[in-house]
Parts: structure tokens; sequence; C-alpha cells
């Protein structure tokens, strides 16, 4: 995969993010993330992100579970084993509600949860350029793509007027490979074991 | 600027004047930490449990059904009251998750993440019971629907049981779907300051490689809600078929029409009373008092008073049905069987009246429901209540139904049904003593997200709001 340069600013402040996320974006610059250690709610909307469709795929997950669950034993009760129990109906719609409706469950929960991983390209061994270690602690870490035009000095003091309180620029790949974390350089190598 | 806001009024969810980075410190603390002496004899203890539950059931397995003093009569006994009792108990982790998330109950967010591992190990639990009391365990494939050579011969799908089948492993799922996508972010916050080669592994392949892209957060915010969604009807569902496997039979004390509602009542209410077990300790031994604060605990009592009444309720409209119908067997079963103290099995329903019903009354009052030791004492006692109930609901109705020349002699455990239900408290507390040691006991990522809301630090300096004059605070929102 090709490689990218890129403008990073941390800020430690959700309250001092979002207008500067405004200020870049109405600049001309092309956000490429915000790394957050939360949901920031309403960040999708300053980025200009559309809304996921991820619920409406839960939607059309749980009614293929409706579907099979219904299809599958009304067809074996009535069709290719009709038992005869106490003389009941062979089609007891009624009775087989429990099992439609765990069903609809299972497979709507488990559809999305694979197509979330899918979306987010997450899964085990899975590995991504980390713009900054600290992205998952405190830091609400914003990455923009340069272009051939991008002064990145230019780039990065106007971040930093805007509330940034680390600049960096950094090459990366933007994809995901299979790989392993600690083969990183490791940030807190220093740090003692302490006692509980 | 979105504006969070928070009544003074309310109760801080989150004590202490933190950071964001604080609050991942004292979280990711005991994962980073050398484990202590004490978790180290809690873990043995528990493991010897589990060793010696695995050995009553190799005896079960190897010698069969007859290693218990199940009879022709009784034939559910400790096995499927153990099986209720678990079953029940990991009803409080999706609810806490799933329910008080549609309802914006903030303070689900300080036990939520445990509350779930707790669920997770109830039914791994539970489903033991009923597998192994098919006695050819080996043929316990036979409840899976899927074309076979023997016919096809198909399971019974308009069963009570087969619906738990479903039910059980549907909820197994579904949880650990839950549970394991929020931790995925949390996982990533430990991975990201590891400071050794394996943790950093470890947890990078737990973590999924995960960002914390934007993006990524709001599929995970949809991804979350309509899990949530889903798991409220599911976790309703469930005890609510649990209860199916009594109600749809004909036995005296089990034909019931009030199961359902009675049985999911009693589940959240063994449920909270064991997350209450678990968080007090919990939040002393990792000193997490200011994430699981007083406040939480509280929360938890109101609702252990509330589902104990509930099935209070439940069980003086028992008794009344047993009278109004005039049903002679109802009325045995009810009136002589389980009400009359001096009956064979009358110690075990006053009992559960005395640990279910009356006990928990004492959480009326705010200074029982905010006392640590009263908690502790009193989450036992409605988990030994509890299981009273699903003994007496099993045992009651069968040892004497409506033939005389069918009844049954005094039932009492063997040591290898006692081993089997002392094994799984192994199995349940060496999951627990693991997922404390290596896990993020707390949400990270949602103490952060409610952290400028409801943290002590941040409430006090919003208190001015309310003081101040509209054109003020108008004014002063602009300039941000």
């Amino acid at each position: 995969m090709a490689k990218k340069k890129f403008v990073v600013g941390c800020f430690d402040d959700e309250a001092v993010l979002f207008p500067a996320v405004k200020k870049v974006r109405t600049s001309g610059y092309k956000i490429h993330d915000v790394y957050t250690p939360f949901a920031v709610h309403g960040l999708d909307h300053a980025l200009g992100l559309r809304e996921t469709s991820l619920h409406t795929a839960g939607f059309v997950y749980g009614i293929t579970g409706t579907s099979t669950a219904l299809s599958c034993i009304s067809w074996i009760f009535t069709r290719d084993w009709p038992l005869n129990i106490g003389g009941k109906p062979h089609f007891a719609l009624p009775a087989w509600v429990p099992i439609i409706f765990e069903l609809t469950v299972l497979f709507a929960a488990v559809g999305m949860v694979l197509t979330f991983c899918y979306l987010c390209q997450l899964a085990p061994f899975v590995k991504k350029h980390h713009f900054h270690p600290r992205a998952t602690d405190d830091l609400f870490v914003m990455v923009i793509e340069c272009t051939d035009k991008t002064n990145t000095d230019d780039l990065k003091a106007f971040l930093t007027s805007n509330g940034a309180v680390e600049t960096d620029v950094q090459v990366a790949e933007d994809g995901w490979w299979l790989g392993r974390y600690d083969k990183d350089e490791m940030p807190f190598e220093n740090k003692e074991i302490v006692a509980a | 600027m979105h504006l969070k806001y928070e009544s003074q009024l309310r109760e801080p969810l989150v004590y202490g004047d933190k950071t964001y980075h604080q609050v991942t410190e004292d979280i990711v603390k005991p994962i980073e930490a050398k484990p202590t002496k004490l978790w180290y004899i809690g873990f043995y203890i528990s493991v010897a449990l589990l060793l010696f539950g695995v050995y009553s059931v190799y005896r079960e397995v190897t010698y069969g059904i007859g290693q218990w003093n199940l009879n022709k009569t009784i034939g559910w006994g400790w096995d499927i009251t153990n099986f209720v009792w678990w079953v029940g108990i990991g009803h409080a982790g999706t609810l806490i998750s799933a329910i008080l998330l549609l309802f914006r109950q903030g303070w689900r967010t300080g036990v939520n993440r445990a509350a779930e591992a707790m669920t997770i190990f109830a039914v791994m639990c539970a489903g033991q019971f009923p597998i192994f009391h098919m006695g050819r365990v080996w043929m316990a494939f036979f409840v899976l629907p899927y074309p076979n050579t023997r016919g096809p011969l198909w399971v019974n799908f308009n069963s009570p049981l087969l619906w738990d089948v479903f039910a059980i492993s549907t909820y197994f799922t579904v949880s650990l779907l839950f549970w394991y996508s929020g931790l995925i972010p949390d996982f990533a916050t430990v991975r990201d300051r590891a400071f050794t080669k394996l943790r950093k592994r470890l947890y990078g392949i737990a973590s999924f490689g995960w960002t914390g892209s934007t993006k990524h957060w709001q599929r995970h915010e949809s991804l979350s809600l309509v899990l949530a969604g889903l798991s409220t009807p599911l976790v309703l569902s469930v005890h609510t078929i649990v209860s199916f496997d009594f109600a749809t039979s004909v036995i005296p004390g089990w034909h019931t029409t009030i199961f359902p509602p009675y049985f999911v009542a009693g589940a959240i209410f063994s449920g909270f009373a064991m997350v209450q077990t678990l968080m007090v300790i919990v939040r002393k031994v990792f000193q997490m008092e200011d994430y699981v604060t007083i406040g939480h605990i509280e929360a938890m009592n109101k609702v252990i008073v509330l589902t104990g009444s509930i099935v209070g309720v439940a069980y003086l409209t028992e008794l009344f049905m047993g009278w109004y119908s005039q049903n002679k067997y109802e009325g045995y079963t009810f009136w002589y069987s389980r009400a009359y103290l001096f009956s064979p099995y009358g110690w075990s329903y006053w009992g559960m009246m005395a640990c279910n019903v009356l006990s928990p009354q004492i959480f009326w009052f705010r200074k029982m429901r905010r006392n640590l030791f009263v908690t502790f004492f009193m989450s036992i006692i409605v988990n030994i209540g509890m299981w009273f109930e699903r003994f007496v609901i099993i045992v009651t109705s069968l040892y004497r139904d409506y033939l005389p020349s069918s009844w049954s002699v005094y039932y009492s455990p063997t040591i290898w049904e006692i081993g089997f239900y002392a094994g799984t408290f192994g199995l349940f507390f060496t999951c627990f003593f693991l997922f404390a040691k290596y896990f993020p006991v707390i949400a990270i990522a949602e103490i952060k997200y409610v952290l400028k809301t409801t943290g002590e630090g941040y409430k006090n300096k919003m208190g001015n709001i309310e003081e101040q004059k509209l054109e003020e605070f108008v004014l002063e929102q602009a300039h941000h």
C-alpha cells in the first residue's frame, strides 16, 4: 500500500477540538480522521460524516432470522416429518414464537457484530498505524492528509494557534495489515511495575 | 458547541477531580500490577472447587445419574434448581447494560462491565446442569435441529425444553458479543500503554487493531444501541422461557400463569444481589470506590427491594389462588407441602419467605441501602433465598402430586450432587478472578464519556450555571 504524509495535531479537551475541527475544515484542509479515547458525540457531524446504516443492516439480519426460523420449523413440522403430538395442529404457530424470536435476535446480533468488524476492518492479528499512543488514553488526535501543495510548517502553526498541544508530521500507511504490536517501539518502556 | 450539564442535586457518578488520564490509570492499575496474595488465595480456592466439581461430574458421567439421589418421582432436584438459580443470576448483567442504557440510567457505566462478565460466567455455569442431567452427555448434540440419519428425526419445536436450548444459547452468544464489543476500545487502551512485550502482543490481538477513529466510534455507538435494544426483550424472554419449563406442565404448583413475570422479577432480584456481592469486594480490593460509588450501591439496593417485593406479591398471589381455585391438588401443594411449616419441606418455603420477602424490606431505609456491611450480608441472604425458591418450586411440587402411590421418600442430595454445584462456584469464581486480573473491570471509555457531566470536580465547577442569569449564560456560551 502507498504511504501518505499526514500532519497530526493533538488536543487535550473536546471543547477545544470542536472549534478547531470547524476552522480546519473551513480553511480547506482535508481531515483524514480524528482519533478519540471515547465516543465524542457530535464529532461525526462536525467532520461531515454521514450517518451509519449499521442499524439497517441489523434489521435485515433480524428479519432473515425470523424467516429462517419460521420457514424451517413449518417445513419440518408440516412437510418433512409431520409428527402427531396429541392430535394438535401441525402448524402450531403460537408454540413457535419463542424460537422465532430467539433466532431473530441471534441473527441480528451476530450479523451486526460481524458487519461492524468488517466495516471497521477489525479482527484479531490486524494491525494499523497509530498516530499517537495516547489517542486511546486522553488525547484527541486530529490527522490531516497532506497534498503536494500543503506547507506542513504552516499547517502545524495553524493547528497550534487553534489549541493543539502537540503537532507532528508522519508518513504512514492508512490501511491495515497483519502484524504484531510488540514489534513497535515501547513508549512506556521505562515504567516500573508497581505493587497493587 | 454542545452543552453538557447535569443538576447539582444528582450525586456525582465519579468522585474526585479526575482527568481522562487519571481514569485510565485508576482502572488499568490492577491489570498492570502484580496480583496480590489475596488474589492467589482466592484463585486457588476457586480452582480447587472447580476440580472437585470436575471429579463429581466425572463420577456422574461414568456411573450414571444414579450418582445423584434423584428418583422416578423427583426427577428434577438439585440439578435443575441450580440451573434456574444460575440462569437467574445471569440476568443482572444484561439488564444493567441493556435496559438501563435504554432508560438512560447514568449509573450503569460504573458497574456494567463487571455485571456483564458475571452474566456470561453465570450462564456458563447454568448450562452445565441440563447438559449433564441428560445422563448420556455424549448425546447432547441431539438437541440441535440438523438433518440426520435417524429419519431425519427432528427435535420437538413445540417443547419448552427446546425453547430453552435456543433461549439460553442465544442469550449467551448475544451477551458475549455485547460484552466483547464494549471491551475492544478498552483493550486498545491497555495495549497502547503496555510496557511488556507479551502484554502488548496479547492485548494487541484482543483489541482487534482498534484505533479510536471517529467513524468507528459512530458505528460502535450504533452497534451498542441496537444490541441494547435487542437484548432488552431477550433478557425478559429468557427467564420467561425458563418459567415455561414449569408453567406449561400440569403439575400442581407449576401450572400457573403468573410464572413468567414472577420468574423475571426473581431473576433480576438474584442477579443484582450477586452483582452486589462481587462489586462490594471488587471496589474495595481494587480501590475503585470513586467509580463504583455508594450511590451505585444504593441504586442497586433500590432495585433489590423493588424486585424482592414483586416476588413477595407473587408468592402471596400463588397462595391465594391455591385457595381461590378450590382445586384440591393446588390447595394441597400450596397450603400443605409449602406453607405448612411442619410438612417435610416446610422449612424451605419459610426460609425462602424470610430471605426473599421479609429481609430485603430493610432497604426501605436509606441508611441501610448505603451501608456496605448490610448490603454485602443481604446480597448473600437474597441468593440463599432465591436458591430456596427454585428448590421449593421444583421439589415440593414433585414429591407429592396426584397419586399417593407415587409419592416419594424424602429427597436429599448426594455428595456428588453437592460437588457438582460447588464445582460451578469454582468455575464462576475462577473465571471472575481471571477477569478481574486481566480485563478492565470498569468500562474506561464509557466512564470518560460521562466524566465531564457527572464527575464530582466538573459538576462543582458547573454549579454556578444554576445561579447565572440567562443573558450572561447565553453570552458565555456564544464565546465558545
